[in-house]
């Protein structure tokens, strides 16, 4: 290998890096090793330490140990201003524009040249970009990509995309998939975090996995590389997940007279318009909509978080007025909302943050009952399986973690409905599962859930009803043995059930079962 | 239970880790050095009739740094103690005079609980930042002792007889202010340790989106919190009167700022969702000794006060130091 250095010679190149946090070892001998004009997938199940491992890269965090060459050169990378010397660049989940800033100010700040970030913004599918907009009023996904568009105006030769595609409706999605595979033919190298295996087969060239902090393999992506993923990401814990057929114990329990909630001809201002809908108890109803399409709006106001403009909303029969979320708690009405950090106390303890609805009601500002709660606690943690270790603060634990903990609060609380919106954003695929589970077990116990997805495939796995809404009006509802996922990617564009029409990969039904190399952009 | 656990630890990260899991610790440390450097500068001077006298200071700036704390928590900051404090003292002095001390007591709080609730719905219903709110009330009740003052200015003033045995008295060598300040700090630790109010007080600081998700009416936490801030004022404001024994407009207004830094000093972040109360009971300590030993090194004033910020500001960035991780 050291004897051929051009070109097959890395561009980056580290090894045996370890990073702790306290007791807690987030990376103890992480490698990664990537060549010029590859994307490169970097896998592994949450709390694996890829995002550790990519601050260090980026200068975010320092490393306890290893060593990162940089085109053959020992780099220290101190700052994200080192790297980003260095030729590295990473587009984080969060967005990283200054909320209160303008687009343009926020391009100036790290020295953006307008006219090629201007160009990539279009490329990558955002037409009516204006650059004086505040960057807090535009949208998430948008931000995202505009995050995008910012590091490749500035050419990095290594880009580092942890979950791009997450919570991105599925048209960015693509244009975004298609500019990073260009990327790669130009010679440049990105590193790609991703939990989608879709997409990873599409784009890239070799997968690193990483498993408990540790590098466990390094694969090429081939047809059916797949399952040797999954084994090395889940080490001997779980060799194949395979969603079968709904137990009896699964099933939605037979639907009686009066739904649990009865929207009717909701409004909020101009986002959502005219929806009605029923839950009922003991189904998951599934929320299936594209980004922005009123989605957010309706979860809020079911929620109690922001008042409808119009319509009603009837618990069991009764018509309810949600001015505050503690309406909707008292309702039975759970929101988990899909940005943990909105839903959680970060430097308290696992334990406070499940037992912290126990508290709001003024009568329960008493003296706790400690061995009540914690035993209501526990029961929750048991429930969903929460890894504990660092449970002195809920910021330590990993996404997955973090997103049970906001999901136990409600099952500690016994909600008899829970709105999720998004649960399995940006988590692992064992977690995945687990709250799947979850989510049916609850309907099982005659409990009723509103699940809003933004990846199609989950609404086979765990749905009962499909809700579809489009453009901020609910266009469609269908049972689940109708949805699959071209059906749901039509209905999500606001195309009549039953047209057939092809619509970019991710509505080719075989994409997700077996994903090949030639997924993207050969179907017109 | 990880292997991280196996591999031998270095002394330093040790002690590290041993001061981060015990916060108190290094401040306690922190009070006995300066104890003993007092001892060493002018030695004899820590008997028990010092170690009283320090208590006796330090217990109104350690209530006072308590309203600190539990406002601190959430984010806020309440600067209108001192007034509060101020005029529950004021007024207690004058209509002591003719009243009887139930219904004079009664009065004294009654601007406490004006303030508060002030302060409370200020903050909590129409969101004005606690700082500005606070002081704001502070000024406007400064104000309002002026001209209370011009109309009692015939009446006099006097000291009962029970603040002056609370304030400065001493049994067996223990302050009798001690018989208000155990139970009253036993109360504020358990609070905020114990209580749904405790509870919502750090998660508000942390994230009040989360807490408004799980049902929690701002609102009603931050109402309560001030209103309870002020009346701990104001019992101060009876318990300083008693210790000073001269009414004055200013009297607790020296104590406001050494009570923000006492609590910051206990750990306390001034950014909400971190801290506790016993800390700020050693800050108040520490506070009071560093005053005792800048007065017997017989500075200039100036050069005093430059002195007492400098160390404030060392030892707080030192603390943080030691008790953050990462």
């Amino acid at each position: 290998m050291t004897t051929n250095p051009l070109p097959q010679s890395p561009l980056l190149d580290a090894s045996g890096v370890a990073k702790n946090y306290g007791a807690v070892a987030a990376l103890r001998n992480a490698s990664l090793s990537v060549l010029p004009g590859e994307v490169h997938a970097l896998m592994g199940a949450n709390g694996a330490g890829k995002s550790t491992l990519v601050k260090i890269l980026t200068g975010a965090i320092s490393a306890n140990a290893g060593r990162i060459l940089i085109r053959g050169e020992a780099r220290d990378i101190r700052s994200p201003a080192a790297a980003r010397r260095a030729g590295l660049l990473p587009v984080y989940q969060e967005p990283s524009l200054i909320p209160d800033l303008d687009v343009l100010s926020n391009l100036r700040l790290t020295g953006t040249p307008v006219e090629p970030f201007r160009a990539w913004v279009r490329e990558l599918g955002i037409a009516d970009l204006d650059l004086r907009d505040t960057a807090r009023d535009i949208p998430l996904a948008v931000l995202r990509v505009l995050d995008l568009a910012r590091a490749l105006a500035a050419e990095p030769d290594v880009l580092l995309l942890d979950e791009m595609t997450a919570a991105l409706p599925a048209n960015l999605a693509e244009k975004v998939l298609e500019v990073v595979r260009r990327q790669g033919d130009a010679g440049r190298a990105v590193i790609f975090i991703s939990h989608r295996f879709v997409e990873i087969s599409a784009l890239c060239d070799r997968a690193t996995v990483l498993r408990d902090g540790e590098t466990v393999g390094v694969v090429d992506i081939v047809p059916g590389v797949e399952e040797k993923i999954v084994e090395l990401m889940l080490g001997t814990r779980i060799v194949k997940t395979h969603v079968a057929a709904r137990s009896a114990a699964e099933k939605a329990v037979s639907a009686p007279a009066r739904p649990r909630l009865a929207v009717r001809n909701l409004r909020v201002g101009t986002k959502l318009s005219d929806v009605s809908f029923d839950l009922r108890d003991g189904e998951v109803a599934g929320v299936v909509a594209l980004e922005g399409q009123g989605q957010d709006e309706l979860f809020a106001a079911l929620a109690g978080s922001i008042r409808p403009s119009g319509g009603t909303i009837e618990v069991d029969g009764q018509p309810a007025k949600l001015s505050h979320p503690i309406d909707a708690i008292r309702a039975g009405i759970a929101y988990v909302p899909g940005d943990r950090s909105e839903a959680l106390a970060m430097q308290r303890s696992v334990r406070e943050n499940i037992a912290l609805p126990f508290s709001a009601a003024l009568r329960n500002w008493g003296p706790i009952p400690m061995r009540r709660e914690r035993a209501k606690v526990l029961g929750a943690i048991e429930r969903l399986q929460i890894d504990t270790r660092a449970q002195g603060e809920v910021q330590r634990l990993s996404g997955g973690n973090q997103q049970k903990v906001t999901i136990a609060r409600w099952i500690a609380a016994d909600a008899r409905t829970i709105l999720c919106f998004d649960p399995t954003r940006g988590i692992d695929v064992g977690t995945k599962q687990e709250i799947y589970k979850l989510l049916r077990e609850l309907a099982g116990h005659g409990k009723s859930v509103l699940f809003y997805t933004s990846e199609l495939e989950e609404v086979q796995r765990v749905c009962d009803r499909v809700i579809v809404i489009f453009g901020g009006r609910l266009v469609d509802i269908f049972p689940v043995e109708e949805a699959d996922e071209p059906a749901l990617m039509r209905a999500a564009y606001g195309l009549p059930r039953g047209a057939k029409a092809d619509i970019g990969i991710l509505a080719d039904p075989t994409a997700s079962d077996a994903p090949s190399s030639d997924a993207l952009g050969t179907k017109p | 239970m990880s292997t991280s656990a196996i591999t031998p630890v270095p002394f330093g990260r040790r002690l590290k880790r041993f001061m981060a899991d015990r916060p108190l610790v290094p401040l306690i440390i922190l009070l006995v050095i300066l104890v003993v450097i007092l001892q060493i500068l002018r030695p004899g001077i820590v008997n028990e009739r010092w170690i009283a006298n320090t208590i006796k200071f330090a217990i109104p700036l350690a209530i006072l740094a308590g309203c600190q704390t539990m406002t601190m928590l959430t984010g806020g900051i309440d600067l209108s103690v001192g007034t509060v404090a101020t005029v529950s003292a004021f007024i207690m002095a004058t209509q002591i005079v003719n009243q009887d001390p139930v219904i004079a007591f009664l009065l004294a709080m009654m601007p406490a609980v004006l303030i508060g609730l002030i302060n409370g719905i200020g903050v909590g219903v129409f969101r004005v930042h606690p700082l500005i709110m606070t002081l704001g009330t502070s000024l406007i009740g400064t104000g309002c002792l002026q001209v209370y003052q011009r109309t009692v200015i015939a009446s006099g003033a006097k000291i009962p007889d029970f603040l002056a045995w609370l304030g400065t008295g001493v049994t067996w060598g223990f302050p009798n202010a001690l018989l208000l300040f155990i139970p009253l700090a036993a109360l504020i630790v358990f609070t905020l340790a114990r209580t749904g109010f405790g509870r919502l007080l750090y998660a508000v600081g942390d994230n009040e989106r989360a807490t408004r998700l799980s049902g929690v009416q701002y609102w009603q936490v931050i109402t309560a919190l001030y209103l309870t801030s002020s009346l701990l004022a104001g019992i101060t404001g009876l318990l300083y009167i008693g210790l000073i024994k001269a009414p004055s407009l200013s009297l607790a207004e020296p104590l406001v700022l050494p009570s923000v830094a006492a609590a910051v000093i206990g750990g306390t972040s001034i950014f909400g969702g971190r801290g506790g109360y016993t800390g700020t009971i050693i800050g108040a300590l520490i506070l009071t000794v560093l005053t005792t030993l800048l007065t017997i090194l017989q500075m200039p004033e100036g050069a005093r006060r430059i002195l007492f910020g400098l160390i404030v500001l060392f030892v707080t960035a030192a603390y943080l130091r030691i008790v953050e991780e990462r």
